[in-house]
């Protein structure tokens, strides 16, 4: 039997993976922006399975917000992305360290 | 609106506008208002005198404003009027007014005419509160005033680091001075719980004999008082020890050395100890020490004027030693030829100054008498009139016929040095009868070195510089010049003249001089008996020693002739030494050798003080500056600081890499943090 327990211990896994992928990334910012989608899809795991877990809908439906904040998320970013790219030719992350004063 | 309010506000007024008006209203107006101004007040301040002079006027006091009242301490502004105040009314209006006038001429290729004038009517203006007071407070408000006024005015050059210098030197020394006579102030509050000046002469006589402790010491009330008093005129009067800036303080324009620094300002000193007379007469050690001082002075600043080149140097020391004088006369109890030789020295030092800023001027600013010569006819009206200063300072006259002004205020302070008829008055009448014997010695020198003998002007860069500048930019005098060069190239250069042709002064520096003339003629001869021997006169505004009076006129024939013989054996000396044989004074130096340079360097004073005081005074504050402040507190303090927080910013500065990862990381660590703060 699937429990909740299983749910939990996959979203974990999956908001862990992304956190690490976040910060232990060296390649390129786009992986940060996928990081950032396992994040929110280990996040929409979790309030799916109590959702059923607890019979109550407003988990779910806060799912479906997650999902198109995410979509928007992953179009400004990318629309970012490729703004950046034109400007400086790069999007490695090791490049990119001008958020400093 | 009483006339006195008029006379002494009028050269604020006029200040103010001046001053604050300087470029908006343009050099005529500023120079009218002025002038205007300080002729007004002549014109308002000579009845005063005539009413005084007539009757027993009354003393008046005209209020002014409330000033201050704390507890016992209270005074207001007031403008008192007497016999005293309105001898110095007409002096210091009627010889400001005439060097205004002057300045028109002086001062005319000077590009800040309006600040000059504004200062000269603010002196006129402190001068005259200081002369009116009615209480220490207000008498030190214009102490303070024409020191800043004269600290103003010998710095108006200020381009010239020798003019700052020694209008630094000017307000430095008076501040020891200005010390003595603050001291004194307070200790009068202290004794007399008053600071209004009739209260305290009222009172003086009954605190005689009192002693008070000063510096853990305890001393004569009244002589400490005196004592600190007249150290506080000591500094203003350039009495010997604080004389120092005097001479310095020629460097300012010569209108100014006419005004400042020999007719009025300096006479301040003079003035209060006159002012203050009753108080001094209950403490007969400052009055031994103001007849010390003021014999010594007078005998050292005179031996200094013989030797001096600086024409305007040799007329400073002059006027040194005429103070002297006056200190010792009140010295000895005779205010009022203390005061008539103020007023008679007023106008005939003015004289002698306003000439020789004319001679200045006619000599392109060459000052030092070696390179005049032979002016006599060249400026004639200069001449006449130096030779009336001259006559005047020298005492010229013949007993109860004629003199000039010298003649009779001079003699009058001899006679009473020596009818004083104690040790220190003995002291005084030789020691005055020496200075004397060299002041007519200087001022002849000074005569016959400028307008006689041989045009010695060639030698002189200035007049090189003049006649060279002439050729430059002046078409038609070069074709005079060129032709008169080529007439009498030799004769020219031979009778040294250098080609240059010195020019009268214009009307305004002369009309001046022809008033002041007026009054070294004559106001000696006019004024005598009133200011020296009636006690009507004087009203009690000064203290009136009726038995010195009458020893002055019991005193021997020798005695009053003693000052006359003097001034004669010093002409003859001077004419000896300066128009029959010229060689002479070369020879009487190399003779001399060590005492000449001794009195030449001004009996090595300066060389002195720099040692005693200045050089110290360098020595502390470089201890202070570079050791205490820049390497103690600079170091530890703002310096220290300022490193600390760079080092801190440079290892915070490591934190913020600029890379998404490791913020990201530290915002993960900090929500995480959070979270188990908020759950814990």
């Amino acid at each position: 039997m699937i429990g909740i327990e299983h749910y939990v211990v996959v979203s974990s896994i999956l908001f862990v993976l992304g956190v690490l992928g976040i910060f232990l990334n060296r390649k390129n910012v786009i992986v940060i922006l996928m990081a950032i989608e396992l994040i929110l899809l280990a996040v929409n795991i979790n309030l799916v399975a109590f959702s059923a877990f607890l019979e109550d809908l407003t988990g779910q439906v806060f799912a479906m917000f997650v999902l198109t904040v995410a979509a928007g998320e992953a179009a400004i970013g990318l629309a970012i992305l490729v703004t950046y790219y034109r400007g400086r030719g790069t999007i490695a992350v090791d490049d990119v360290n001008r958020m400093k004063g | 609106m009483t006339p006195i309010l008029v006379i002494v506000f009028a050269p604020l007024l006029a200040a103010i506008v001046a001053g604050l008006g300087n470029r908006f209203i343009g050099n005529v107006p500023a120079k009218l208002v002025t002038t205007g101004a300080l002729f007004l007040s002549c014109a308002l301040s000579w009845p005063i005198f005539l009413t005084y002079l007539g009757g027993d006027a009354p003393a008046t006091v005209t209020p002014v404003l409330q000033w201050v009242q704390s507890g016992a301490l209270t005074f207001d502004w007031a403008l008192r009027v007497d016999m005293l105040t309105a001898v110095m009314l007409v002096v210091v209006t009627t010889v400001s007014a005439l060097v205004h006038l002057y300045s028109w001429g002086y001062m005319d290729e000077d590009p800040d005419q309006p600040r000059f004038f504004a200062y000269l009517s603010l002196f006129t203006f402190a001068m005259l509160m200081l002369v009116t007071a009615d209480n220490l407070v207000q008498m030190f408000f214009g102490w303070e005033g024409v020191g800043l006024a004269s600290y103003l005015l010998i710095g108006f050059w200020f381009k010239k680091p020798s003019a700052n210098a020694a209008a630094i030197k000017a307000f430095v020394v008076n501040r020891v001075g200005d010390l003595g006579f603050m001291l004194g102030i307070f200790g009068t509050f202290l004794v007399f719980q008053t600071t209004s000046i009739p209260e305290i002469l009222d009172a003086a006589p009954g605190m005689a004999g009192s002693s008070i402790t000063f510096l853990g010491m305890r001393l004569d009330t009244m002589s400490i008082l005196c004592i600190l008093l007249f150290i506080g005129a000591m500094g203003k009067s350039a009495q010997l020890g604080l004389h120092t800036w005097l001479p310095d303080a020629m460097e300012g324009p010569t209108p100014v050395s006419a005004l400042i620094h020999a007719a009025t300002m300096v006479t301040a000193g003079v003035f209060m100890v006159c002012r203050l007379s009753p108080m001094f007469e209950t403490a007969p050690a400052a009055l031994a020490m103001v007849t010390f001082v003021g014999a010594a002075t007078c005998f050292f600043a005179a031996t200094i004027g013989t030797t001096q080149w600086d024409i305007k140097r040799v007329i400073a020391y002059s006027t040194c030693s005429q103070l002297g004088y006056m200190f010792f006369a009140a010295g000895v109890g005779a205010y009022g030829a203390a005061m008539f030789h103020l007023f008679t020295h007023a106008f005939f030092k003015a004289l002698l100054f306003l000439g020789a800023g004319s001679v200045i001027h006619a000599m392109h600013h060459e000052q030092d008498m070696r390179y005049y010569g032979g002016l006599r006819k060249e400026i004639p009206l200069t001449f006449w009139a130096m030779m009336a200063g001259t006559l005047a300072i020298t005492g010229v006259g013949i007993l109860g016929v004629f003199g000039f002004a010298g003649f009779y205020s001079k003699d009058s302070i001899l006679e009473a040095a020596f009818a004083r008829g104690t040790e220190l008055g003995n002291f005084a009448f030789w020691a005055g009868a020496i200075a004397a014997l060299l002041t007519s010695f200087y001022s002849w020198r000074l005569i016959f070195l400028t307008f006689f003998g041989k045009p010695r002007w060639i030698e002189s860069e200035h007049i090189q510089h003049a006649v060279h500048g002439d050729h430059h930019h002046d078409a038609p005098s070069e074709e005079d010049a060129g032709h008169e060069a080529a007439r009498h190239d030799h004769g020219e250069h031979a009778s040294g003249t250098g080609g240059y042709h010195p020019h009268e002064s214009p009307w305004p520096m002369l009309v001046p001089l022809a008033v002041l003339s007026l009054g070294a003629v004559f106001a000696g001869f006019v004024f005598a008996p009133a200011f020296i021997d009636s006690e009507a006169f004087w009203n009690g505004s000064v203290f009136y020693n009726e038995g010195l009076i009458h020893a002055m006129h019991g005193v021997p024939l020798w005695v009053k002739l003693t000052a006359t013989v003097v001034m004669v054996l010093g002409f003859i000396g001077a004419w000896m030494a300066y128009i029959r044989d010229p060689s002479i004074p070369g020879k009487v130096t190399e003779q001399l050798g060590p005492v000449y340079r001794f009195v030449y360097n001004k009996w090595y004073f300066d060389e002195l003080y720099s040692l005693l005081f200045v050089k110290p005074a360098f020595w502390f504050g470089r201890l202070f500056w570079q050791r205490g402040d820049v390497g103690l507190i600079d170091r530890f303090g703002p310096n220290g600081a300022a490193w600390a927080a760079v080092q801190g910013a440079a290892f915070a500065k490591r934190v913020q890499s600029g890379y998404l990862y490791s913020y990201a990381l530290v915002m993960l660590l900090g929500v995480v943090a959070a979270i188990s703060w908020v759950m814990a």
